[in-house]
């Protein structure tokens, strides 16, 4: 009887494995106060951003940042500018991917978190835009 | 005799749940962080909902 009760109790706990396991890989949690608080303000910047990627002044970089790729299509007057938004990008981008790792309960995924933002944004980059690869810079 | 075995009952249950515990740690779910990925992109580049706001709607646009 205790035999069955004690065998019962460790098919459960692999069950709860398993069922965890498949929730881990499912879905990941985003829907989190922090998370689209920094998703709209990430949205907000991007009306300033986009013509920034289109003109190749800024780029996507590999490592899931914004980066100055060429200052010099940027006028004088407005680099100050442009580096502040960049500055502010990388910061909500930086804390995206930390909530996200957070919010999911694995704060040691950040890096593969930011890892896999860094591929997709620029494998989704818009035509035009320069994205920073293996071997450099290139526009899609 | 009979303790022993639960005990090693006990034990089996424990490591089970603990390499359980160990397989959600390592790993990473690399294919539901592309999906959630994704979404956000589309919510921060508006590439799904109809984009209302077009650029020349910022009045403040051309300043930047």
């Amino acid at each position: 009887m205790n035999v069955i009760h004690l065998i019962r109790i460790t098919l459960a706990a692999m069950l709860l494995g398993v069922s965890l396991y498949a929730v881990a890989q499912g879905n990941l949690e985003i829907n989190t106060p922090q998370i689209s608080a920094l998703q709209s303000s990430m949205q907000q910047r991007h009306a300033q951003l986009a013509p920034l990627y289109g003109a190749g002044a800024i780029g996507l970089a590999r490592d899931g940042t914004v980066a100055l790729r060429d200052a010099s299509s940027v006028p004088m007057a407005q680099r100050g500018q442009v580096n502040a938004l960049i500055a502010a990008e990388n910061a909500d981008r930086a804390a995206l991917y930390r909530e996200i790792a957070r919010a999911n309960g694995h704060p040691e995924w950040e890096a593969d978190v930011r890892r896999t933002f860094a591929q997709r944004w620029i494998d989704r980059a818009q035509p035009g835009w320069w994205v920073e690869t293996g071997s450099g810079w290139t526009r899609k | 005799m009979r303790s022993s075995t639960k005990r090693w009952m006990l034990t089996l249950t424990l490591a089970a749940m603990a390499s359980g515990c160990v397989t959600i740690n390592i790993y990473f779910p690399a294919a539901a962080a592309e999906a959630a990925a994704d979404r956000i992109i589309d919510e921060v580049w508006q590439l799904r909902e109809s984009a209302p706001a077009a650029p020349q709607a910022r009045p403040n646009g051309e300043a930047q």
